[in-house]
């Protein structure tokens, strides 16, 4: 049917709110390369995961961790063969107050200088879950606990840190990637091999199975395009 | 402070949102008395923009309100810059920001009904008590309120309940904190977001009684009493 080749489609993609960003541009460039417009609905990858689970009409599911997806593939909500890993993400401990203009981020949460520590939910967010991990691996997260306050996503504890209202905050990198976002007091880029590594995924959804639109924008987002934007973004490529 | 166990799953944020709504419904009691006697005998100009504020929670998100509140709760914030300098602590984050936020949000809840009981006080009964030689203090407590019962119960049964079902503002303010933020209507949907339904149904089905009982209380009291 290739009459159908010039037809514009909208692709529905759930986004993992780290990857908020880099998508909005990626849409942006698929929709010059294809004509297929697509719409963005951004939260937490476990929000997303249940909204899928009860029928969420979403084509394109890019969680922020490899679990949700392999679940969503297992049981059949997912396209199998369609799954794969189109970033690494990047945590970053930043901070916005300006008591800590220069200091060193990594010293100040060992040495529990600070009253707030904003962080993604554990259990909801895969970024919740690295940050948790990387702080018990360093032996901190049992005198961090009473300072936690958590984001329903990575966008709501950004959003906290960036407005001051928590001293600290274990964002990603991503976030900080925008010409309207200050450099902020003091920022540590957290080594990857500290925690378990953060491999975002991408898989197509059952009921977009025959979408060609989902498909082409699976294959976009594994193009060299899609990969320098990502890396822009501050992701590596798994 | 109870867990986030306690005797039950989801006893601990069951028991702040109590404890929240509780204080919420206090202050709001105190400080709505005088407010909805003003509204309910000035003829002023003030009355009603003043109104109009009061009632202003109803109507606005709560999007709107935790977003105000951020800003005005947070380090740099004109209210959280006096608590941080005061407590050594910001606002934002903690119990009192929530029930300061809570005080705003269930404001019309309280101030309103009031506000009607009073305006259905007579003059005379007012007048008589002047003439009796009360001072106006004495008239309010002995005439004023006794009048008022009704109101007062369905106020702090409304500002009770819109307390313990606040959840947008909660969750914009409040970093969902065990014990000290993550109230119920948050537990609740921290539940259901990691399809945790169990506890979900459970909590869900304590708020729902709750809600039921608490409307059918209003309505028995305020029920049309018909003489036989």
């Amino acid at each position: 049917m290739s009459f159908q080749i010039a037809h514009a489609d909208t692709v529905n993609v759930a986004v993992a709110s780290n990857f908020r960003g880099p998508a909005e541009v990626l849409a942006k460039h698929f929709l010059n390369h294809s004509g297929h417009h697509v719409r963005i609905s951004a939260g937490s990858s476990g929000k997303l995961y249940a909204q899928i689970l009860h029928g969420a009409p979403f084509d394109v599911f890019m969680s922020a961790d490899e679990l949700r997806p392999e679940k969503l593939e297992q049981n059949g909500l997912g396209v199998s063969g369609t799954r794969f890993s189109y970033a690494l993400g990047q945590l970053v401990l930043w901070s916005q107050r300006k008591q800590f203009e220069g200091a060193d981020c990594l010293a100040v949460l060992k040495l529990l200088n600070f009253d707030h520590l904003a962080i993604a939910h554990p259990i909801t967010a895969p970024y919740g879950a690295a940050a948790k991990d990387w702080m018990q691996k360093l032996g901190l997260w049992e005198n961090v606990r009473s300072r936690l306050v958590t984001g329903e996503n990575i966008g709501q504890a950004f959003h906290f840190t960036a407005s001051g209202n928590a001293a600290l905050g274990l964002i990603a990198a991503s976030q900080l990637i925008n010409k309207d976002i200050p450099h902020g007091s003091c920022r540590y880029v957290v080594p990857v091999a500290e925690h378990r590594p953060i491999r975002q995924q991408a898989v197509l959804i059952e009921r977009a199975r025959n979408n060609n639109a989902a498909r082409a924008f699976l294959v976009f987002l594994r193009s060299e395009q899609s990969a320098e934007i990502i890396q822009r973004y501050g992701y590596r490529l798994p | 402070m109870l867990g986030e166990g306690g005797w039950f799953p989801g006893a601990g944020p069951l028991w702040l949102s109590i404890q929240l709504a509780g204080a919420t419904t206090l202050i709001l009691v105190i400080v709505g008395t005088p407010l909805a006697w003003w509204l309910s005998r000035t003829r002023g100009f003030w009355r009603t923009p003043v109104e109009a504020v009061v009632a202003m929670p109803i109507v606005l998100p709560p999007t709107v309100m935790g977003f105000y509140m951020l800003i005005l709760l947070g380090p740099a914030g004109p209210l959280g810059k006096f608590w941080l300098s005061l407590s050594g602590d910001t606002l934002s984050f903690s119990f009192a920001g929530l029930v300061i936020a809570s005080c705003v949000y269930s404001l019309p809840f309280v101030v309103q009904p009031l506000q009607n009981a009073f305006q259905a006080v007579g003059e005379d009964s007012l007048e008589t008590a002047a003439t009796l030689g009360a001072r106006p203090i004495d008239a309010f407590f002995s005439v004023v309120v006794p009048q008022s019962m009704r109101g007062y119960l369905t106020a702090a049964v409304m500002g009770f309940a819109h307390t313990l079902g606040e959840f947008g503002v909660v969750l914009m303010v409040g970093g969902n904190i065990p014990g000290r933020t993550r109230v119920i209507s948050i537990a609740i949907y921290d539940h259901v977001e990691s399809l945790d339904y169990a506890k979900a149904h459970l909590l869900s089905a304590i708020l729902l009684v709750f809600a039921f009982l608490a409307l059918l209380f209003l309505y028995f009291v305020n029920r049309p009493r018909n003489h036989v």
